[in-house]
């Protein structure tokens, strides 16, 4: 961060207090040294400093920058600017980078303010939107665009996409309802998603390993995605072998997913094979999803990396503080309750993060935060949550049990 | 089945943050007209804005950044403005360096400006980026005085207006006392000088010999008799040399006020006045006023605020002092009866106290280093 080299005046209250003081401040010097050096003049030209996620000769950054400087010529050609968002917005998916959303967003600069813009334009604002968390703003924009093209199956997509996020469940049947007349099988992967959280994971299992059967054809995109649905109900049946291999099919698909790799990594963690999750995780470091769950794998492992990681995730923790951002909560939560050992902290994060995101995985970090404080009430919101949702999984329902026998 | 395409993008929600977003860190410090600062932007945002990777390899080295300086420059500075009482405060680049923030490498450009006159309100517009990446945030930290802001610049905030209010007298006073406090402690010099004239006070010389006081008010009064009279000297040369009235070579003072620390532990060794030591607090008092006063101006005199700072960092100084008194008078007066304080600490501590002020001595007198302090 910023620092000034000038003196800064302090309080001296004694002699001894002094002392301590300048032991305090050449303690911090030395830690800024190792953990975060001063600005510097590298030794020579040649060092690198940083790697580029995308070379300027790669296709893709080819494409991006033909479809940049189309965008230049002509502003407001929308076609040309949707083509752009979209391509950003797949980036931010597989790179979990946010700037891409950022860049998304400028694409869509003449219609971004519009109060009614364009269908397609709308669509993608909404989704844009909820990147940054803002569902209101989203669904707002998705009811006009359902509203408009009843027909439009990425607008209804997104809508139960939200609502699920939300716990809405009634909402997003009615939205998966609404997908039946348009497409038959993306009806069958939105049920699917729906009833596996809400106590009807074994017929989800059957309709989504159907629907992967019938396609030979399926991309790898769509294969990893159903493999890592499939592997996420085999856990909540407490099939643990046959999500191992669903996890292992996914991960063998010749594509990057972040999600993926979190949710088997996790997987693997609470399997308490630490060692296994590592090699998964290595090369995502600058992913803050991926590097908490690395740092969880080395603690486990009492793995002298681990400190470095920790720091660096505390570091990027306080720069999102610094920046006014509350994205992260889920993870912070995780971050404090097991490596920082700070409870408090962790379940004050987990249930701010409740009240904007309530899947599953935000259920089990504040049902965790609130049984290692011994604050059962803390977690109350969880405990209706997977009591009226029917969500199956053993282990989460083994917390729950724990935490209520905390209230007698 | 390709309709699901769609549906992986119920997993975005989930994914949306997993690494940290562009943001830049900017620093501004106010000197009355003057600005100095520092800005962190990560190079792979310059990268995107206007391509730093000449040689194309995925990579960006310091060679490609340094070539890139007055580019960066440019942009970056164009992107910046700062505006104080209707008008501009040009900024131009002073120096280049690179840092290691949690999500990568960052060029560091320090800058300066300058205003037409001193900065009360500071107008800051923010635009960098804005084009390219809505979500990009500047975090500033503006310092002044003693206080220090924090602000976040977006597309949506992007003007904001400081207001510097002047530092509160009552602030300043208290401020320039903590430094008057803390030079007293750190002032060895004039921390042993004041042991020195005090060590005996628990004693008295009678024919040749000393012997511990009877009773504690004597010691006391001696006590008190040494400290005002060395305060009252002191104030009077701190103010006269504060105020210009009197200026005398930084050597020589100092060389002076050493040899006033070798006299006073001498005394306690071989005793040549006794009675009247708070005459030689006074006298050698005169001498380390104006050594606190060349601290004072190192500190910067504030114009406007002289008297204040004057007043406030001799209180310190007061106040320092006192507290080493209280705590030594009780401890010196229980002890005055043992050999440890009457040989040990008395002869022993004096004879230590003239060999330390005699090395300063010679360092300040002949300008050369021989222990560090």
């Amino acid at each position: 961060m910023i620092r000034w080299t000038t003196a800064t005046r302090t309080t001296r209250t004694s002699i001894i207090g002094t002392v301590i003081d300048w032991l305090g401040v050449l303690a911090i010097a030395l830690f800024a040294i190792a953990a975060h050096a001063a600005p510097y003049v590298p030794k020579d030209d040649t060092v690198v400093l940083e790697h580029l996620p995308v070379r300027p000769n790669d296709p893709i950054a080819r494409e991006l920058r033909r479809l940049r400087a189309d965008l230049a010529a002509d502003p407001n050609d929308l076609d040309t600017a949707l083509g752009l968002a979209r391509r950003y917005f797949d980036l931010a998916g597989s790179e979990g980078d946010p700037r891409y959303v950022g860049y998304a967003e400028a694409a869509l600069k003449p219609w971004w303010n519009l109060p009614d813009p364009p269908l397609e334009a709308r669509v993608m604002r909404a989704i844009l939107n909820q990147y940054s968390h803002d569902f209101t703003g989203a669904m707002k924009d998705l009811d006009a665009a359902t509203r408009e093209d009843p027909k439009n199956a990425l607008a209804w997509s997104w809508r139960a996409a939200i609502h699920m996020v939300q716990a809405d469940y009634t909402a997003a049947r009615a939205d998966c309802e609404s997908m039946k007349e348009i497409d038959a099988e993306l009806a069958i992967g939105c049920t699917a998603y729906l009833d596996g959280t809400t106590g009807k994971a074994a017929a989800a299992y059957r309709a989504l390993s159907a629907a992967l059967a019938r396609d030979a054809k399926a991309s790898p995109d769509v294969r990893v995605w159903v493999r890592t649905r499939l592997a996420e109900l085999s856990i909540r049946q407490g099939e643990v072998k046959q999500a191992e291999e669903h996890f292992r099919a996914a991960y063998l698909e010749p594509v990057n997913d972040q999600f993926l790799l979190g949710a088997y990594s996790d997987f693997l963690l609470d399997q308490g094979r630490p060692d296994e999750a590592i090699p998964l995780l290595v090369d995502w470091v600058k992913s803050d999803i991926l590097l908490l769950r690395l740092a969880l794998a080395e603690q486990a492992l009492k793995a002298p990396k681990a400190r470095e990681h920790i720091e660096a995730l505390r570091s990027r923790f306080d720069a999102a503080a610094l920046r006014g951002d509350k994205l992260h909560q889920q993870e912070e939560a995780r971050f404090n309750l097991y490596l920082l050992g700070n409870k408090e902290k962790a379940l004050a994060l987990a249930q701010e993060n409740w009240k904007l995101q309530r899947e599953p995985r935000d259920a089990r970090i504040l049902l965790e935060a609130a049984l290692a404080m011994k604050d059962p009430m803390g977690a109350q919101e969880a405990l209706v949550w997977l009591e009226r949702s029917g969500y199956e999984d053993p282990g989460l329902h083994q917390t729950a049990e724990k935490l209520k026998a905390l209230k007698r | 089945m390709r309709a699901l395409l769609a549906l992986l993008l119920l997993l975005a929600a989930s994914l949306a943050h997993a690494h940290k977003p562009s943001d830049s860190y900017l620093a501004i410090h106010v000197e009355g007209s003057s600005l100095s600062g520092q800005w962190d932007i990560a190079l792979r945002d310059l990268d995107f804005a206007i391509g730093l990777d000449d040689s194309g390899d995925g990579d960006i080295n310091w060679g490609e950044v340094k070539a890139h300086r007055a580019d960066i420059a440019a942009y970056a500075l164009a992107r910046l403005k700062l505006r104080s009482g209707g008008a501009d405060c040009p900024t131009r680049a002073t120096e280049f360096l690179v840092d290691d923030h949690s999500d990568g490498a960052y060029s560091v450009m320090r800058f300066a400006a300058s205003c037409p006159g001193e900065v009360t309100t500071l107008e800051v517009s923010y635009n960098l980026f804005a084009d390219l990446d809505p979500q990009h945030k500047g975090l500033l930290r503006l310092e002044h005085g003693a206080g220090t802001r924090t602000a976040i610049f977006s597309p949506e905030r992007a003007t904001q207006t400081f207001e510097l209010a002047k530092i509160s007298t009552l602030t300043q006073f208290f401020d320039y006392g903590r430094e008057g406090v803390w030079h007293i402690w750190i002032g060895f010099d004039h921390i042993l000088f004041l042991l020195s004239l005090l060590l005996p006070a628990v004693l008295v010389l009678q024919g040749g010999r000393w012997r511990a006081v009877e009773r504690f008010p004597p010691a006391f009064w001696d006590v008190f008799k040494i400290v005002t009279s060395f305060t009252v000297a002191h104030s009077i040369t701190l103010s006269l040399a504060a105020l210009g009235v009197i200026s005398l070579p930084s050597r020589l003072v100092e060389s002076a006020i050493a040899t006033s620390v070798v006299l006073a532990a001498l005394n306690n060794v071989f005793p040549l006045v006794h009675g009247r030591r708070w005459m030689v607090a006074f006298a050698f008092g005169l001498i380390h006023g104006f050594g606190f006063a060349s601290v004072l101006r190192d500190l910067g005199l504030p114009q406007g605020a002289l008297l204040i700072a004057l007043v406030g960092f001799n209180f310190g100084v007061e106040v320092g002092q006192l507290a080493i008194v209280s705590a030594f008078l009780p401890i010196a007066y229980g002890l005055r009866t043992s050999w440890f304080y009457r040989r040990l600490v008395f002869i022993g501590g004096s004879l230590a106290i003239v060999a330390v002020a005699g090395i300063w001595l010679v360092e300040r007198a002949f300008n050369m280093k021989i222990i560090s302090t």
